[in-house]
Parts: C-alpha cells; sequence; structure tokens
C-alpha cells in the first residue's frame, strides 16, 4: 500500500463550497479538460483508473459506463444517489456542505462522457440543510455556465435537478430509486433489464453514487495512472469511513483504501471510549457481516481484504461497539430496521424480517428457547438470495454473522430462562 | 385547498421531467409543507392537480414515511433509535422525552404542540444520538440539550 495522505474529497481548504473559492483551488478544470476530450475518452479514463462505486456494491464505475449506448434515440439518464440510508453511512452529507462542487463537476463530467442531458440528485428527504446547499452550489454553477446549455461555450448541454425523496431506505437501491423519481412506490424492478438499456421511464440511465462521482475529476485532473496507485490496486482511491459508536472521535475520516481497520478505530477515531475492549465491529455499515472484536488485528479497510474475512466494505460506515454491549439487542434493533424498510414485494423478505425481529425480541425479553437460534437461522437463509433486491441480504447477513461469531451470547441468553434444555442443531441448519 | 403559490411550485416543477406522474412526491411535499400532513382530501386533490388516478397517489403517500398520514404538532420530533444512536442511549433519549412531554412515541401533546416520533437512521450517525425537528437537526444529544432545545420552541 502507498502512503498517501491528501485528501481528495473534503481537503481541509475553507470556504471550500463557494464556487469562486473552488475555482481558485483549480476547480471546474476537470470539466474543461473532459469536455476537450472525446466522450469514450474520458470513459476509459475512468475506467483505467479502476475507480469503484462508493454505494455498497463496488461495481466498476468505468465499466458500467460503458453500458450505455452511445447512439440512443431516447435520452439518457445519469441519477446521482445521494440517498444515503444505510445506518452508520453519514458521508455523503459531508461533500454536500464542503465540497459540493467537486460532486457537481464529477456529475458533469459522467454525464459529458455518455452523453447524458439530466442529472437528477437523489437526496434522501430529510437532508433539508443539505439540499438547500447543495441547490446553492448548483445554482451557483448555473451562473458560471458550468451546467445548463452549450456549457463553456461547447455543444454539451446538461440539465441538474435535485429529487428529494421522503424517507424510505429501499430508495437508495438504483432500481426503486428510479420508481421514486417517477412518482412510484420505491418498489426495486427486476433485473434483467439493467438500467442502462431500460431505465428511468424506458430509457438508458446510470446511478453512481455521491462519493464515486465527486472522485471522477480527479481522475481527469491527474490521469487514471495516478490514481490508480492510491491504496490497493484492486480497489483503489480514498474512501470516507464514517465511524460511529463507541469511540471517543465519531466522525467521517478520508483515507485510502487498505488503511488498517485498527489504525481508524485506535489512530483516527481516538479509540475505544473508557478504554474499553472491543466486541464487535460493522465494518461497511448496517448491511455488512459483523467481526468479532479479536477478528481486527491487520484486518484492511478495501474490498478484497474484507471480503478475505468474509464480509464486505460497503459503504465504508464502521460501527464500533464496545465489551459492554448488549448485541443481541443490537441485532434486534437492525432486524426491526429491514422489517421496517423491507417494500413487501417479496414475500421472504417481507414475511421473513418480521420474523427475524420477532424471535430476537423474544429471545432479548429472556422468553427464547434454544431452539430459537437456528430457526432465526433458517429464516435467514431462507431470505437470502430469494428477494429481488439486495434488502433481504441485508436483512439476513447481520443475523447469520451474529449467530456465528456470537452463538455463546445467544445461549447464555436463553439458558437463562430455559437452563434445563440442550439441544442439538440438525447439521444442515448450522450451515451459513 | 392549496394556495396559488404552491399551485404554480408545482407546475414549475413540470419541465424537470417527462410525465407528471412524477410530480407526485414533489407535490406531496408542497403539499404536507402547507397542510403539515397528508389526508385522504389531500390526496384525492393532488390526484385531480396532477390528473392521476386517486389510487396511485394514495399508493405513493402511503409507502414513504415522511409523509404524514395524521396531524402532527407544530413541533415534530423524530428521534432517531437505529444502531449508532442506540448504541449512545438514544433509547434513554425518547423515554426522557416521553416523560417530559407526558406522551408516548407515536402521540401528539394536548395542546399539539409537540408530536413524537421513532425514525429510522437520519444519517447522522458521528454526531449520535440525534433528533430531527421539523426541518433542523439536533445532534450528539444529552438530556440537559433537550431540556435547553424543548424549552426554546415557542
Amino acid at each position: 500500500m502507498t502512503e498517501f495522505s491528501e485528501k481528495l474529497l473534503l481537503p481541509e481548504i475553507p470556504n471550500l463550497h463557494q464556487i469562486d473559492v473552488y475555482e481558485k483551488h483549480g476547480g471546474y478544470q476537470a470539466l474543461r479538460k473532459a469536455i476537450q476530450m472525446k466522450p469514450e475518452e474520458v470513459t476509459d479514463e475512468v475506467k483505467k483508473s479502476n475507480l469503484k462505486g462508493r454505494g455498497g456494491a463496488g461495481f466498476p464505475t468505468g465499466l458500467k459506463w460503458t453500458f450505455m449506448p452511445k447512439q440512443s434515440s431516447k435520452p439518457k439518464y445519469l441519477c446521482a444517489n445521494g440517498d444515503e440510508g444505510e445506518p452508520g453511512t453519514f458521508k455523503d452529507r459531508q461533500i454536500f456542505e464542503f465540497n459540493p462542487h467537486l460532486f457537481i463537476e464529477g456529475s458533469l463530467i459522467a454525464a459529458y462522457a455518455m452523453g447524458i442531458q439530466t442529472i437528477y440528485v437523489y437526496i434522501r428527504g430529510e437532508y433539508v440543510k443539505w439540499i438547500k446547499l447543495l441547490q446553492k452550489a448548483i445554482d451557483d454553477a448555473y451562473s458560471k455556465n458550468y451546467v445548463g446549455e452549450n456549457i463553456l461555450g461547447s455543444t454539451f448541454c446538461t440539465e441538474m435537478y435535485i429529487f428529494k425523496g421522503a424517507g424510505a431506505y429501499i430508495c437508495g437501491e438504483e432500481s426503486s430509486l428510479m420508481n421514486s423519481i417517477e412518482g412510484k412506490r420505491g418498489y426495486p424492478r427486476v433485473k434483467p433489464p439493467f438500467p442502462a438499456q431500460n431505465g428511468l421511464w424506458g430509457c438508458p440511465t446510470t446511478i453512481n453514487n455521491i462519493e464515486t462521482l465527486a472522485n471522477v475529476p480527479h481522475i481527469i485532473n491527474r490521469g487514471w495512472e495516478w490514481y490508480s496507485k492510491i491504496g490497493t490496486p484492486k480497489h483503489p482511491g480514498t474512501l470516507l469511513f464514517g465511524v460511529s459508536g463507541h469511540v471517543n472521535k465519531p466522525g467521517v475520516y478520508e483515507l485510502p483504501t487498505g488503511v488498517l481497520l485498527t489504525d481508524l478505530i485506535y489512530k483516527f477515531a481516538g479509540g475505544v471510549r473508557g478504554n474499553k475492549k472491543i466486541k464487535a465491529v460493522i465494518p461497511g455499515g448496517s448491511s455488512t457481516m459483523w467481526l468479532r472484536g479479536e477478528e481486527l488485528e491487520g484486518v484492511r479497510m478495501d474490498a478484497d481484504s474484507l471480503k478475505t474475512v468474509g464480509t464486505s466494505i460497503g459503504t465504508g460506515g464502521v460501527i464500533v461497539m464496545d465489551e459492554d454491549t448488549d448485541i443481541l439487542k443490537v441485532l434486534a434493533r437492525i432486524s426491526h430496521f429491514y422489517h421496517h424498510e423491507s417494500c413487501g414485494q417479496c414475500t421472504p423478505c417481507r414475511e421473513g424480517c418480521g420474523w427475524m425481529e420477532k424471535i430476537l425480541n423474544r429471545i432479548v425479553a429472556g422468553e427464547g428457547m434454544i431452539q430459537d437460534i437456528d430457526l432465526l437461522l433458517s429464516v435467514a437463509n431462507n431470505i437470502e438470495g430469494n428477494t429481488i433486491c439486495a434488502l433481504g441480504d441485508a436483512a439476513a447477513w447481520p443475523v447469520q454473522s451474529v449467530i456465528k461469531k456470537f452463538r455463546e451470547e445467544f445461549e447464555k441468553r436463553i439458558r437463562k430462562t430455559y437452563p434445563e434444555k440442550v439441544y442439538v442443531p440438525p447439521p444442515h441448519l448450522v450451515k451459513i | 385547498m392549496l394556495t396559488q403559490k404552491n399551485l404554480d411550485r408545482i407546475q414549475a416543477l413540470k419541465n424537470r421531467f417527462p410525465d407528471t406522474q412524477s410530480l407526485t412526491i414533489p407535490a406531496l411535499h408542497i403539499a404536507q409543507e402547507q397542510y403539515g400532513w397528508i389526508s385522504e382530501e389531500t390526496m384525492i386533490e393532488i390526484a385531480n392537480i396532477l390528473n392521476l388516478p386517486i389510487g396511485h397517489v394514495i399508493g405513493v403517500a402511503t409507502f414513504y414515511t415522511m409523509f404524514n398520514k395524521k396531524p402532527v404538532g407544530k413541533y415534530h420530533i423524530q428521534v432517531c433509535t437505529n444502531v449508532s444512536c442506540q448504541l449512545l442511549g438514544a433509547e434513554k433519549i425518547a423515554d426522557y422525552i416521553c416523560k417530559k412531554l407526558k406522551i408516548n412515541i407515536g402521540e401528539t401533546t394536548p395542546d399539539k404542540k409537540f408530536t413524537l416520533t421513532e425514525v429510522e437512521c437520519l444519517g447522522s450517525c458521528g454526531t449520535a444520538p440525534v433528533m430531527q425537528i421539523n426541518d433542523d437537526y439536533y445532534e450528539n444529544l444529552t438530556i440537559e440539550k433537550i431540556d435547553k432545545i424543548l424549552s426554546e420552541m415557542k
């Protein structure tokens, strides 16, 4: 891993949210450069940089852009995803507040590369303050002709609109987001067809995360080669890690991928409150598999490294739980969240999430039976992979991983009530 | 009835989308700004303005949690109790507000001043525990802070 201390997305420059300050620090130069290039050269640059999506799935951004048809009789759309609903995630709002023009510039470059004339920025409805801040930045960009008709004297025209969400976690899922913009209930769509063929109003559409798009100007300015060397080669760049929970200094830390999880917690986030031991860490937002406190040593924060320890980078939202945490209660709360947010289309998710919540609540209340552990696992296993979108998986993974890693916690809690019951689970139920 | 100004605001958004169905959510937001909540009459009103089936608007309005399906107080307090907030004592915060306002979660005070709702993650986990009152976020909450914030709500 290369040492890299520069902050690309959130540099410590006062008033960078103001357009003239942003311009003074090289802002909108990447856009000028991009519109001198051929659109496919821009896409190629992003593709070669190996930039991966920051919204959770980690799909290669440049490759996604190539899925868009070059010629299309229909209009093409870009949706910038700022729904930011994943518990433990609070990074996009930092971009809206402190560096909105970097995101706007990145979106414009993306629109140019794909021949897109309309950009919708989908922002969660609760972010009233940040919607206002971004709208101000967009208005300023319009006034300087970075957005709108004949951008910077070229033939490139694109409009940029904010779409205010209305409180639905599922609308962070790309096809649900498109349905929401179309004025429908936020139901995920069956894929294929993929958005690049059949997206908003049946037209070619690309959906990128806010943070992903904010990386693009740097790639255009400084070249794919430079970018691809930041952090780990397979998942390059800096990430906005949001650290929350039982740490002394919770917050967003911009660091290159591949940073040690222990460094992130102890060096940057100030360690655990009261110098307590860590019981568990959720590494990438509530949907990702948990890690036990003893597993953290040597774990690096990039897609591949986390995959090798059985979890994923997700949105980079790290949630730290100290040794005194009642993790069953935390898990029950997380299951309540997925139950609440399930859109209700697919039976396994709609019914299963409710079941998981109920079983967990009963265990937390001290009314669980030893069979409940395997019942819970069997419900989770039957949701995973059996739903239209990833919300079902996201609901199942925390439950599966906590049972796998903290089975003794369940047993302890249950034995308190039913000490006489000994239950040997059938082998087909224990494997995850 | 929506005010002429709000009707104009809805009309002004038309050029952003290829059809009027896409105005459903923006129009519901505008209506909620005016009425404070979305009644069934409001859903019908919006369906008529946008020339959409009533069932469609009802379906959308009931899907999204931000649209209040019953009247809320002057100050709508929304406490996040999701994981990061929970770890830092959101439950105590919610309990304290309940006790202080003498209402349960989901209820409004008899003087219609406060409504308390429990919400899912507000995307403010680094400054947990968090609540939202109307449009504003209140972060790094403590019991003392709540006393101060609520006493300033006139």
